[in-house]
């Protein structure tokens, strides 16, 4: 049996069934091995894998609370040097704990240049308190705090780029993948492990409960994302993009139209306008990482 | 080895005689001395000990929480603001048992903003699983380290310790201090054993989530283990009287209290004061004593109430407000539940916040006012709010 056939997060945890989530933390898991000390924070993943006296976690776990898993992993990483020891800390938090309340410690953390890697699963709002919107949530999302109403159509901001402000902070790998994508999500979770320094990586864990779709289709709509341009899987190493993920791109509608929580923008009738405005996120994604497939000129 | 020192130096020589192996803080007033002169330890090699120079205070308690869980003795130091921005930490480093040791500087809390001394900002956590131990003196100041740490990892208590000395009055003054060899507080205060650690080799989880069926019993459990600290320490005292001669064999210390008729009760160095007002008062013949309370967290209801018995007035003089209690401080409140509707008649006095200086007149008013009866009040409040 090699290592990556062992599981550090255990079944009968209580996440709902195709909780994008729960994968990433069992990736993660598998791909970072037996000597690794998960540092987590108070969130969707800590409830459903930690309620007393039952854990899923097979690895040495700990939380403190919603914002300080940063601070609580740099102090982590400071006792197991001191102690000569050789465990890889790792910090699983999501995207509130990472680009709201959080930030702080974690600026702390890459400031000081801790050896940690830090991986924020991104279901894009506050899913554990009832869906309100985060730092994470894009553009038009209709969340219980972003709600789509006569007079709005959703979540008024896009997504804080947390990769390019961790990546400022002179980290040497900072890396976004999805669960939709196991092999490249586990690929890079080994690589920011064995990258000293502190590394971040942004897991795109689609949320079948927040955002409205069936569970059995979570692969699918994180493989939407990306082939819309709405989430683009890249590197960057010591601030330099050196590899994003390639696609033939298809327009975001199909993507939108998959999930209750961009439901407003087609009923009662399509609001092209800001419809628009989200293909224009997605092409500018594509441009600045340059993600499109270029097709050989017929002519 | 009897030296003039400074006091938060007393301090950062305790911290490294007691051998953390990580120490993470921020810098606040007036709390600077302590952490600039461990750095300076750390630099010189004269303290081997993980340095993480954090962004904050929120950040200096979480990394001491990591670091405790992962098997490491810890340290950190704050005061006033800091200690607020570190509250949701406070509460969760005693619910997760960690026997951190953090020094308060004591310090006003804003606003408006004030760095003099009084005691709101550690008394302000009084209710968050923290053993607090208030100093008199810079002597006093470095000893409770010693005591902390011993207290604060034995298994039968596993909660956390502030040293609360007051800021300027303590942190910025010189005083001959008595610092004992390595080898003196290796022998009393040996290498830390964790309970449990964050360990591959033996993989269990830390900090979980509770529900409504398991919650209570872990609140219970760590009361349980406060009222266990009173032993405890008591038995560290005595432990650290044997060895090294000063004694803090109980929580309260009494000061010509055995004939007296009224008692002042404090913590912290106001009680050098007192005891100075208490020799001239005894000398213009009238039967005054002190009662200083060392450990207020676990609070030491039998030894006041025992030290307290004899006297029929009681004068705390409180440096904190419990803003809108009849008692008006939370010194006053304690001593009041200890003593018992049967003894004696015990009045809170307010005064000292914000670093206004209390004198030795101050004292003699509050001995007075106990003696007539006057109810709780501030003292030495400006006459135009009277």
């Amino acid at each position: 049996m090699t290592g990556e056939e062992k599981e550090y997060f255990d079944a009968g945890h209580r996440a709902c069934g195709g909780c994008g989530p729960a994968l990433a933390a069992r990736l993660i898991t598998k791909a970072a091995g037996e000597n690794t000390i998960v540092v987590a924070s108070t969130g969707c993943m800590e409830v459903f894998s930690t309620p007393y006296p039952e854990t899923a976690w097979k690895t040495p776990w700990v939380h403190s609370l919603f914002q300080n898993a940063a601070a609580v992993a740099s102090g982590v990483e400071a006792s197991i040097k001191k102690q000569g020891r050789s465990e890889k800390v790792v910090v699983i938090a999501g995207d509130g704990a990472t680009f709201d309340i959080g930030i702080l410690c974690i600026s702390g953390l890459f400031e000081r240049g801790h050896d940690v890697t830090y991986i924020c699963y991104d279901n894009e709002a506050y899913m554990n308190t009832g869906i309100q919107r985060s730092g994470a949530t894009p553009y038009d999302a209709d969340t219980t705090t972003s709600p789509a109403g006569k007079l709005s159509t959703g979540n008024k901001r896009p997504k804080k780029d947390i990769p390019a402000i961790l990546a400022a902070h002179g980290s040497p790998y900072v890396a976004t993948a999805s669960v939709a994508y196991p092999a490249d999500l586990m690929k890079k979770v080994k690589k920011a492990i064995n990258t000293e320094g502190p590394c971040y990586i942004q897991v795109h864990t689609p949320c079948c409960t927040g955002w409205g779709f069936d569970g059995a289709k979570t692969m699918d709509i994180g493989k939407m994302a990306i082939n819309s341009g709405l989430w683009v899987n890249f590197e960057m190493e010591d601030g330099v993009v050196t590899k994003a993920k390639k696609v033939k791109r298809e327009p975001v509608d199909a993507y939108l139209k998959s999930q209750k929580r961009f439901r407003h923008l087609y009923r009662p009738a399509e609001n092209t306008e800001e419809i628009a405005k989200i293909q224009a996120i997605a092409d500018n994604n594509a441009e600045k990482y340059g993600i499109d497939i270029k097709m050989p000129d017929k002519n | 080895m009897l030296q003039i020192m400074e006091g938060s130096h007393a301090v950062a020589e305790a911290v490294r005689l007691s051998r953390p192996e990580v120490v993470s803080a921020y810098p606040i007033t007036p709390q600077t001395h302590i952490v600039e002169r461990l750095a300076e330890m750390v630099a010189d090699g004269d303290l081997d000990a993980e340095y993480i120079c954090v962004e904050s205070e929120f950040s200096a308690l979480s990394s001491c929480l990591g670091a405790a869980c992962a098997g490491s003795r810890v340290y950190s130091a704050t005061t006033s603001q800091g200690l607020a921005f570190m509250a949701e930490v406070v509460f969760n480093v005693a619910g997760m048992r960690q026997p951190v040791v953090m020094t308060i500087a004591n310090r006003a809390l804003g606003a408006p903003l004030n760095i003099w001394n009084d005691h709101q900002d550690s008394l302000f956590l009084r209710d968050s699983g923290w053993m607090q131990m208030y100093a008199e003196d810079a002597q006093e100041s470095m000893d409770l380290h010693f005591l902390a740490y011993k207290a604060a990892e034995n298994y039968d208590v596993l909660l956390p310790a502030m040293v609360c000395f007051d800021g300027f009055i303590l942190t910025h003054t010189y005083e001959p201090v008595d610092i004992p060899t390595q080898e003196e507080v290796d022998s009393f205060l040996p290498a830390f054993k964790p309970y449990q650690r964050l360990d591959a080799k033996d993989p269990i989880s830390f900090g979980m989530y509770a529900t409504p069926d398991y919650y209570q019993e872990f609140r219970y459990e760590i009361h349980a283990a406060m009222i266990k600290a009173k032993k405890v320490l008591r038995e560290v005292g005595q432990e650290f009287s044997e060895t090294f001669g000063r004694d803090y064999s109980e929580l309260v210390e009494g000061y010509r209290l055995d004939d007296a008729d009224v008692a002042i009760v404090a913590i912290g160095s106001i009680c050098g004061t007192i005891k100075d007002a208490v020799d001239e008062m005894r000398e213009a013949g009238r039967k005054v004593g002190l009662l200083k309370i060392r450990s207020f967290r676990p609070f030491p209801y039998e030894e006041v109430r025992t030290a307290l018995s004899g006297v029929s007035k009681v004068a705390v003089l409180e440096k904190n407000i419990s803003i809108g209690s009849r008692m008006l401080g939370a010194v006053g409140l304690e001593v009041k539940d200890a003593v018992g509707k049967q003894g004696a008649d015990v009045y809170s006095y307010v005064g000292g916040l914000g670093g206004r200086d209390i004198r030795k007149r101050d004292i003699q008013k509050l001995a007075d006012w106990a003696e007539q009866g006057r109810n709780d009040c501030f003292f030495g409040l400006r006459e135009e709010l009277l």
